[in-house]
């Protein structure tokens, strides 16, 4: 079950013609897909598009009314191998995942399909998880555009344009037999709008009716002779069409083209960042009356030349805004200008930023810089915004006003509960006897293992790879061994294959600790094959200790309650030390608590309310006897366990507190235990709705301890003031 | 600007300037309602005639991390008769937020650092309550930020600057801080709203209603009496706005004039001599030691530290007498150092029990059970055991082996039991034992060894005893820690007489203090020791 649910928003996807619908930018895309008749849908989670995975899945019934197939496809390689489906039958076919990290993945099934062609639409809808909140390498999809030969479309950030682009998509693949990519930005997928809906469209032609009239077209197979004839298909036909397409359709637009002498070319994806900073110097208005000449690329591949060329026509300089490097864009515009022999000035990465997300303040100070150059009689001076001034001028918005010192880092890290931590503090621990070791991460929620208090993991080389990446550290004479990490997300994904089938094959002697909490967490909460709970359409409960067994792995442990600190701690030792030979293989299994508390909370309260005995359990410190060390907190990390003034006159380092947000995932008490902490910690157990026989021993114990306490109070008469 | 109580309709506020859209950045940490909170704000706009959008980045990214919601809005009409949908921005520009609402004191430095909030136009929300970040969490000591310094740079870079604690006000109200924050919101009337819509927005939402409606009017008035203009009763700065904990002035001047007045008869002569012996920037701390150390064995031992810190009081020649005063404060530390005794003392009464229930929230048709987490050490056994025994059974494999057995896997015992409190409460019991204690011996010896390396230094030089006196902060914690602490202490006590050669011994001491505390390891300390790691 994902983290969030879209079983009420999805209803919306029924709206018919003319109605508006409101909602955030995935769902527009999904309401997108079917009202382009789409046949089938597959793809894998991941930000920003992780929430359009779980849209389709909470939209199963919608989509099965209208005959529209959707799977949680195993990887993004198997996604876009799914696009095969469109190579001989005129069906539509859309797949998503999070970019570039899921299209490098892909690339082998992209770069095959966009070799022989498509006969129906195939369309790629890349979340780009790029700038700010990224959580990946910054890189730019747009190279694979490139190299495959696959139309790249980046439309404007409105919902509007990113639902008539799902459609046009998928008539321009058709018209083009290339499959196209439909960029997201990271923050169009999770903007709020609204579009006036057309009617959702049943595939014309069906994927049953495909499968009992199966077609073949060996010019399509990309084995020579055929692949060379793709190459030249590829510029001979398949552009030129594109090209056609795209300006009959007007894909791209020009604003008020001829008003100056100059002009901006951008990614329609930062069409209202330029339209905000044009605002900000007076040039535009909220309504985008832009009075600077604008050629906006919903397009950003294929570059048409005689748009270009008729956009630069008696002006005498361009700024081109492309985020990202390398600066391919800005390459090829200046090829098309030097092969007409246009004399139009072009600007780009001189006046904006290399590298980097193209913010507003980047925006703005590199098209002011640009309109000074050509124009200044448009700027006024007077009334510039006061992002284009140089930080140590008091007008910046950066002058500097708080100390730096005063504001640190705040990166993400594990959540409260989370059964992963306690496998950290467990190797922590373990590596206090056993020394220090090579570990490789992988990515994950895990990875948050990296940063204090932890400080665990050196690489991170892909999602599964993590066991690989430490591969190459087999020296047969070193008595120490390797950890790798990976998440069972990341298992599933390819791990099993590239990490663990790799080191039984190669006989690398590492210890592999699988984090199995159940879910693909890190990405939403969606299930995998071996999450516990019975899922609608999907098969589970495939263990993943019999998965590794199979593959020929002989010393393996699944480890069912990762909160057993020092169990976890013992077992990593064994497995550091046992004389057995080949990977070691530890499942460490636990629920993700985001998960487990959304699913159990209500089901607590309604409990309480029908008047069953509940107990509720939550962990505290006693401030007299913790002496503020925090050797608690270097082992945990856990946002509930922080802390807070020192009730104690005489002591000035803050204590350690327990915050209400606490679930009592048990942490503190076994890491007391383990690592012999301080006998400040404490459990308590809130009993709702007491039985006769808990009323009946609380009566005994409050006289009896209440009649004890007393005595102490006694013997501490006569030491503070009455 | 001036913030009326009385509520203003919609109709008479103009958006601030014609054409522009409101922008509104939330900054809080993922899984804390800034998402909840954006979308209300959306919804209020949406329903009273606004464009509005609002977007964020989702993801692991968020979990737990700091992260920005934006919003921006745009009246539908007005200037706008075709209705056309604007192009709002989907992030902020710096300089040009009409309201920036942070979840968090340290979020609101943030939000001046990346220059979302300037003193031309924007109104600052804060909520004063610290979430710490992790590395004021995992300090050895005390690292924490100063939060009057962010309170500051929050006065100087902000148009109108609404803070309170809406953290404690959604809590106190038994909902979350999306609540108290939209009731700010609503407050500030930078956004055309009046207060009923916004409540009408919480009114059509999902579960909590009412305690989400109850935390929206504490932020409403808290927002609103952050703003009142202060009537200024001094002469002189303004007391600081962040809660220092401490005694008040009357009990430090009582403490300098009559310290009797602080203590029970028990104590009475103590305090008597703290009043004639010592100076008055020590007293109070004198008395806290005096009482720490009586509550802690009995009248005697608070008399044996009198004598202790009177040593140091007599070369104390420091400016303000810190010495004197820390001397009083590290002293009683060490004197009621952690032994069990003490441990089960504190567990077992009565404000303790009553301090875990209130904590717990529970109700009194509740019930209430606490369980202790207790994984003693063959050491902290024989430790409390009268000094021939205790050396003997630390010695004796067939005890160490029927500690490990008991204690391996630690204890759990439940204090609110009849049996887990009585063994609690005959542990407590053990206290006339203690000072014939193996570690009472080998903490009385220590405590003198230093306390006389402090008097030998401070004739010569008062600043490096000073320095030396705060090394006793090292040692605290239980265990490991205890004895990790113990060694880092022992080994800048052992470096002193190399310190003295250097020009400035004082400053090489606080340094080595400093490196103790910055690494758990000791690598830090061995480093700035001069050894080889």
């Amino acid at each position: 079950m994902a983290e969030r649910s879209f079983a009420n928003e999805v209803q919306e996807l029924r709206l018919g013609a003319g109605a508006e619908f409101r909602g955030e930018g995935i769902l527009a895309v999904t309401k997108g897909l079917l009202q382009s008749g789409v046949a089938y849908v597959g793809g894998y989670q991941g930000a920003p598009i992780s929430h359009l995975m779980d849209v389709l899945g909470d939209a199963h019934e919608i989509l099965e009314e209208l005959d529209v197939y959707f799977e949680n496809s195993a990887s993004e390689a198997t996604a876009a191998a799914m696009l095969a489906a469109s190579v001989h039958y005129p069906l539509r076919g859309a797949v998503t995942f999070k970019s570039t990290v899921g299209t490098n993945v892909a690339s082998d099934a992209l770069a095959n399909l966009a070799s022989g062609g498509v006969l129906g639409g195939a369309l790629i809808i890349i979340g780009e998880d790029y700038g700010e909140g990224s959580s990946i390498m910054q890189e730019r999809s747009h190279a694979f555009a490139m190299k495959s030969q696959m139309w790249l479309l980046d439309p404007r950030p409105n919902l509007t344009a990113i639902v008539d682009f799902v459609e046009k998509g998928f008539e321009l693949s058709e018209a083009s037999s290339t499959p196209v990519m439909l960029e997201l930005r990271l923050r169009s997928c999770h903007l709020h709008g609204s579009f006036i809906t057309r009617d959702n469209k049943r595939p014309p032609f069906t994927l049953k009716e495909a499968i009992e009239n199966p077609q073949r077209d060996v010019s399509r197979v990309v084995l020579p002779p055929s692949s060379f004839t793709h190459e030249q298909e590829k510029v001979k036909d398949r552009w030129p069409a594109a090209v056609k397409f795209i300006q009959e359709n007007e894909l791209n637009e020009f604003v008020a083209e001829k008003d100056q002498n100059i002009g901006i070319i951008l990614q329609g994806g930062l069409f209202n960042t330029v339209n905000r900073s044009l605002e900000l110097l007076g040039l535009s208005d909220p309504y985008g009356n832009s009075q600077i000449p604008l050629y906006v690329l919903n397009v950003t591949y294929p570059i048409i030349d005689q748009e270009v060329l008729r956009f630069c026509e008696g002006k005498d300089a361009i700024l081109l805004v492309e985020e990202g490097q390398p600066d391919y864009i800005e390459q090829n515009i200046n090829t098309v200008l030097r092969r007409a022999g246009d004399t139009t000035a072009l600007h780009g990465k001189d006046l904006l930023p290399v590298a980097g997300e193209y913010t507003p303040a980047a925006v703005t100070k590199g098209v002011t810089a640009f309109i000074q150059k050509y124009l200044p009689s448009k700027i006024n001076s007077e009334n510039l915004p006061a992002i284009v001034f140089d930080n140590d001028d008091p007008r910046s918005p950066f002058a500097p006003r708080v100390a730096p010192e005063l504001v640190q880092g705040r990166p993400p890290g594990f959540c409260t509960g989370c059964p992963e931590r306690p496998i950290f503090a467990a190797l922590k621990l373990a590596e206090r006897e056993v020394g220090s070791h090579i570990v490789s991460a992988d990515i994950g929620c895990h990875l948050f293992s990296i940063n204090a208090p932890f400080n665990i993991g050196a690489t991170t080389m892909g999602y599964g790879l993590g066991s690989a990446s430490g591969s190459a550290f087999n020296a047969k004479d070193s008595d120490k061994r390797t950890i790798a990490f990976m998440g069972d997300g990341g298992f599933w994904h390819n791990g099993l294959t590239s990490g663990v089938g790799n080191a039984v094959f190669n006989e690398n002697d590492q210890l592999l600790v699988v984090v199995d909490n159940a879910y693909s967490a890190a990405t939403g909460g969606q299930d995998v094959l071996s999450s516990r709970a019975e899922a609608l359409n999907r098969s589970t409960n495939h263990p993943i200790e019999r998965a590794v067994r199979g593959i020929g792995v002989k010393w393996s442990r699944t480890m069912t309650n990762t909160f057993k600190v020092a169990e976890m701690r013992d077992l990593f030792k064994e497995a550091l030390t046992t004389k057995e030979k080949g990977p070691k293989v530890i499942v460490a299994q636990s629920e993700c608590t985001l998960n487990r508390e959304r699913r159990e909370k209500p089901a607590r309260a309604k409990k309480i309310k029908e008047g069953k005995r509940v107990v509720r359990e939550r962990y505290g410190v006693d401030p007299e006897t913790c002496t503020g060390d925090h050797s608690c907190i270097r082992i945990s990390g856990c946002p509930s366990l922080t802390i807070g003034p020192n009730p104690d006159p005489m002591r000035n380092d803050p204590i350690a507190t327990v915050l209400d947000s606490c679930v009592g995932c048990g942490l503190c008490g076994e890491n007391a235990h383990a690592a012999a902490l301080c006998p400040s910690f404490y459990r308590t157990e809130v009993i709702y709705n007491p039985s006769w026989w808990d009323k009946a021993k609380l009566g005994i114990r409050q006289k009896y301890i209440g009649w004890l306490q007393k005595g102490i109070e006694k013997q501490l008469v006569g030491i503070d003031a009455a | 600007m001036t913030v009326t109580n009385s509520p203003v309709s919609a109709a008479s506020i103009t958006p601030s300037s014609s054409a522009r859209p409101l922008t509104m950045a939330i900054l809080a940490m993922g899984g804390e309602g800034g998402g909840v909170l954006a979308d209300w704000v959306v919804a209020v706009a949406e329903r009273n005639g606004y464009f509005a959008q609002n977007t964020s980045v989702a993801g692991v990214a968020q979990r737990t991390g700091a992260t920005v919601y934006y919003v921006e809005m745009l009246p539908k009409s007005g200037d706008n008769p075709e209705q056309r949908e604007p192009i709002l921005s989907t992030m902020p520009t710096p300089g040009e937020v009409d309201i920036v609402v942070a979840s968090e004191l340290m979020e609101s430095g943030r939000a001046i650092q990346r220059g979302f909030c300037t003193p031309d136009r924007t109104t600052l929300i804060a909520s004063t309550n610290r979430v710490y970040s992790m590395p004021e969490r995992t300090a050895m000591g005390d690292g924490r930020i100063d939060s009057q310094g962010l309170i500051d740079a929050g006065k100087n870079s902000a148009k109108r600057f609404i803070r309170a604690d809406f953290n404690k006000l959604a809590i106190d109200n038994r909902s979350v801080i999306s609540a108290s924050l939209f009731g700010a919101i609503a407050a500030a009337q930078v956004i055309p709203f009046t207060r009923e819509q916004c409540e009408d927005i919480i009114r059509g939402g999902g579960k909590g209603i009412e305690a989400s409606l109850a935390a929206f009017d504490a932020g409403f008035n808290a927002a609103l009496a952050s703003e009142r203009p202060v009537v200024e009763l001094t002469i002189g700065s303004r007391p600081p706005e962040v809660e220092k904990s401490g005694p008040t002035a009357e009990v430090l001047s009582m403490a300098i004039n009559n310290p009797s007045e602080l203590v029970g008869p028990r104590l009475t002569q103590c305090a008597e001599r703290i009043h004639s012996e010592f100076p008055e920037q020590a007293r109070y701390m004198l008395v806290e030691g005096i009482k720490r150390c009586a509550e802690y064995q009995d009248v005697k031992y608070a008399e044996q530290y009198l004598d202790r810190v009177a040593r140091v009081t007599q070369v104390d020649s420091t400016p303000d007498n810190k010495l004197t005063l820390e001397a009083a404060r590290y002293t009683a530390l060490w004197m009621t150092y952690e032994d069990t005794i003490r441990v089960a003392f504190h567990k077992t009464r009565k404000v303790r029990f009553d301090r875990v229930k209130e904590e717990s929230r529970a109700s009194d048709a509740e019930m209430v059970q606490v369980r202790e987490f207790l994984h003693p050490q063959i050491e902290e056994i024989t430790d409390t055991l009268p000094t021939p025994m205790g050396r003997w059974l630390l010695n004796s494999k067939p005890f160490q082996w029927l500690v490990f057995k008991i204690t391996n896997k630690g204890i759990k015992i439940q204090t609110s039991s009849v049996w887990g409190f009585t063994v609690l409460y005959l542990l407590a019991k053990l206290r006339p034992l203690r000072r014939r204690s193996l570690r009472f011996g080998i903490e009385q010896k220590r405590i003198d060894n230093w306390i006389s390396m402090l008097v030998s230094l401070a004739p010569g030089n008062g600043e490096l005893a000073y320095q030396v006196c705060l090394c006793q902060q090292l040692i605290k914690g239980y265990g490991d820690t205890h004895a990790n602490g113990l060694r880092n202490f022992t080994e800048i006590i052992d470096y002193i007489p190399t310190a003295e050669k250097s020009p400035d011994p004082a400053n090489k001491i606080k340094e080595l203090r400093g490196a103790a505390l910055s690494d758990e390891t000791g690598k830090a300390l061995t480093v700035a020791l001069g050894r080889a790691l």
